[in-house]
């Protein structure tokens, strides 16, 4: 298996690539901190990845993503699955006071990934295969008050990648769009965790089985399919009193 | 947030920092962050309150390998990578770990920390006897490389030292090649007591020895066992098994843990087991950690958790000792479901490690009126046959006892000081016992 994998350093990514490590995986990892992604690629190999390299970069930087996507292709040669994993927590009343915050905000949640998507299909098509996991969220189901820009970001890449799909069903290429609901994970450490919480093992779990079993959605874990089902039952005149 | 450790008792509100990678550490220290004192926090499997102060920085993310080389049959890698990965990343290299808890959830921090034993100690010594080095961050944000050669004081201080002397951010760890993970498991029912010490001593050569005890049984039954010996298969697997799959999602009521649901289940476990007695081949993560597919198995106990209590007596009165601990805990009725018997090799350099030539004995006991008095009295046994009581396990030992039995206590304060001029690391337990 030959896994391209961006946000790499993330709780969740880490946990998805030793998984398939332990399988003996060659892995392309980019995000933008030098020493964890060396550490990363390190911990990979003695997990039993057959192959390892990466790159830093930031990956808000879109225009560096053409070149670093050739790299990935070269080193890999084929591309089985892509997982674009990185995102970040914004603080949502900032952003509504700065636009440019907000902006920034909605690079690298949205639009980078969009242009990552682009680099990866251009890949993808040339070898007529692939799958493409994203990671967006449940926040980009229905916009609520306290991370309605961090929701508009993701909701844009769900949406896109609900589009893509069929585009790339010619090729062989199968999309999936990842929705975690509440992870434990650094991005999270402020919040108080409680029972509906999951960790980032469980998370990767979840992701790897909606790849194999080609999922087109999936919402993990499964039960907040159901609990945005309801959230987005909730009449507009109640919901927008709602401070959820 | 509230935490506790393994026995749920007692609970504390702490200020849980996480931070998410190993050069994230000595910033903590370098910033304002940290008002009061602070403890380290691996796999939260001790049971007590050691890993619980005002500020706990978890070793979660320090979960990195970082070198495994075949040459010296040593692996390097962060001190929150718990005994489980560690096996699931050697086993199918032919290597495995020479000492192992009972669990496979406690990390390489905590195995340090406690300088934890496996059922091999008369055999092979506790865990830091197979540590080649360890990296600590200082209080002062300084990193220091530790080992039996090198910083030897901070060494024989952080190992068995419950996290006192700074964070152990990672460890070099020397491995043990083995013919397979498949355990030649041989089982032994002792009648008693005496008989059960006489099997220990006649089985010596065994690497693993562990008697499961009926701590219930009296009279002429007092101690009846079950001794299991074991050695690795000469062929089999070399396999990881994974294998959690029960889970107990909410505290049992604590009723149900009472005086004839222990008897019976002891009851049962020994005719069970003396019925099954003779040589089996079993796989390591059933014989090595028995309870781990049961996840939460603590929550058994109910909502005010549990205590257990290991103490060690030194050989020349292990015997005498033993038979009245175990007169006490029968003719009490509050026995626990499992007590563990095993005997000791002679104790290491570390100020502070649990193991001395002897024999130790585990005992669980439900958080429950009239079970202070209990452990008093049984302190009182251990303190008399000049014993002590493993810190990683214990909630509730009196600063005296602690100073009567371990005697390197004076030492191990020194050398604190020294790394911790401003008493930075310190947990509920260790102002308890009088340490900080
Ligand atoms: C089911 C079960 C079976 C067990 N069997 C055995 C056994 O057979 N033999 C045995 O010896 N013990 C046994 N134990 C006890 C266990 O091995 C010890 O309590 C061990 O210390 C737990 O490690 P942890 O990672 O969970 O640490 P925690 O419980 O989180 O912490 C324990 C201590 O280690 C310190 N610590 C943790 N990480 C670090 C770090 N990175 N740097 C510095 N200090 C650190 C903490 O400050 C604390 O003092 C068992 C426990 C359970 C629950
Ligand atoms: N945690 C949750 O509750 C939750 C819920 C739903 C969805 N998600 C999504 O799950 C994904 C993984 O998150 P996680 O929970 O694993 O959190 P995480 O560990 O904090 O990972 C986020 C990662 O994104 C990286 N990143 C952020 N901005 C970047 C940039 N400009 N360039 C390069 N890398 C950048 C971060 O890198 P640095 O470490 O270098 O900052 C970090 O590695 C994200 O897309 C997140 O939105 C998370």
């Amino acid at each position: 298996m030959k896994i391209l994998l961006i946000g790499a350093t993330s709780a969740i990514a880490k946990a998805f690539a030793r998984s398939y490590a332990e399988k003996s995986a060659h892995f392309y990892l980019l995000a933008r901190n030098q020493n964890q992604l060396k550490e990363l690629a390190n911990d990979l190999k003695i997990r039993g990845a057959s192959s390892t390299s990466y790159s830093a970069i930031d990956l808000a930087h879109t225009k560096t993503h053409s070149a670093a996507m050739r790299n990935a292709g070269e080193f890999l040669v084929n591309v089985d699955v892509a997982l674009i994993c990185h995102g970040s927590l914004p603080n949502q009343e900032n952003c509504e006071r700065d636009y440019n915050m907000a902006e920034q905000e909605i690079t690298v949640n949205g639009l980078s990934t969009i242009s990552l998507c682009t680099e990866i299909v251009k890949i993808f098509k040339n070898q007529n295969s692939g799958t493409l996991a994203v990671i967006t969220s449940v926040a980009g189901d229905r916009g609520r008050q306290p991370n309605f820009i961090y929701g508009a970001a993701k909701s844009l890449v769900s949406t896109y990648l609900q589009g893509l799909r069929g585009k790339l069903l010619p090729y062989n290429i199968h999309v999936v769009d990842i929705k975690p609901g509440l992870v434990d994970s650094p991005m999270t450490a402020e919040f108080q965790k409680g029972p509906l919480w999951s960790t980032p093992e469980l998370v990767a779990d979840k992701i790897i089985d909606s790849i194999e079993k080609k999922k087109h959605t999936a919402y993990v874990p499964g039960y907040w399919r159901l609990i945005m089902v309801i959230v987005c039952l909730i009449p507009e005149f109640i919901f927008k009193r709602l401070k959820i | 947030m509230q935490l506790h450790g393994w026995g749920r008792f007692p609970r504390a509100d702490a200020e849980l920092i996480e931070p998410p990678s190993a050069e994230l550490f000595p910033e903590i220290f370098k910033s304002e962050r940290i008002k009061g004192s602070l403890i380290a926090r691996g796999g939260g499997r001790s049971y007590g309150d050691s890993a619980l102060s005002k500020n706990i920085i978890s070793s979660r993310f320090l979960d990195n390998f970082l070198e495994f080389d075949e040459t010296s049959e040593t692996i390097r890698c962060g001190a929150g990578v718990s005994i489980d990965m560690l096996l699931r990343t050697i086993i199918p290299t032919g290597y495995f770990l020479p000492v192992l808890p009972g669990t496979g959830f406690v990390s390489v921090g905590g195995a340090i920390a406690a300088d934890i034993h496996g059922k091999n100690h008369h055999t092979d010594g506790s865990f830091c006897d197979h540590l080649v080095r360890f990296s600590l961050l200082l209080a002062s944000g300084e990193i220091i490389e530790c080992s039996p050669k090198t910083a030897i004081d901070a060494f024989i201080a952080t190992c068995g030292g419950m996290g006192l002397t700074g964070v152990i951010l990672d460890a070099t760890l020397k491995l043990e090649k083995v013919p397979s993970v498949c355990i030649k498991r041989e089982s032994i029912v002792a009648a008693n007591l005496e008989d059960c010490f006489d099997l220990i001593e006649d089985n010596e050569s065994s690497k693993y020895s562990v008697a499961w005890i009926d701590c219930l049984a009296k009279k002429n039954a007092l101690g009846r066992s079950i001794l299991h010996l074991a050695e690795h298969n000469a062929t089999g697997l070399q396999k990881y098994k994974s294998r959690r799959r029960l889970s107990i999602p909410f505290n049992i009521p604590a009723f149900l843990v009472n005086k004839h649901t222990t008897r019976l289940f002891n009851n049962s476990f020994y005719h069970l087991r003396k019925r099954t007695a003779g040589t089996n081949i079993v796989n390591y993560d059933s014989y090595f950690f028995p309870l781990d597919n049961i996840k939460n198995w603590n929550r058994v106990f109910g909502q005010k958790g549990f205590f257990q209590y290991q103490l060690v007596i030194p050989s020349d009165s292990a015997k005498r000792g033993m038979k009245e601990i175990l007169n006490v805990v029968a003719n009490s009725g509050k026995g626990s479901f499992i007590s563990v018997l095993k005997k000791f090799s002679k104790s290491n350099e570390n100020l502070l490690s649990f193991p001395e030539a002897g024999y130790t004995l585990t005992l669980d006991f439900k958080n429950e009126p009239g079970i202070s008095p209990l452990m008093k009295k049984l302190d009182d046994i251990v303190l008399a046959h000049c014993g002590r009581l493993y810190l990683a396990k214990d909630a509730r030992m009196s600063e005296d006892m602690f100073k009567k039995s371990y005697s390197n206590w004076e030492k191990f304060i020194e050398i604190k000081n020294r790394l911790d001029p401003n008493g930075k690391f310190a947990s509920i337990q260790s102002d308890r016992i009088g340490l900080t």
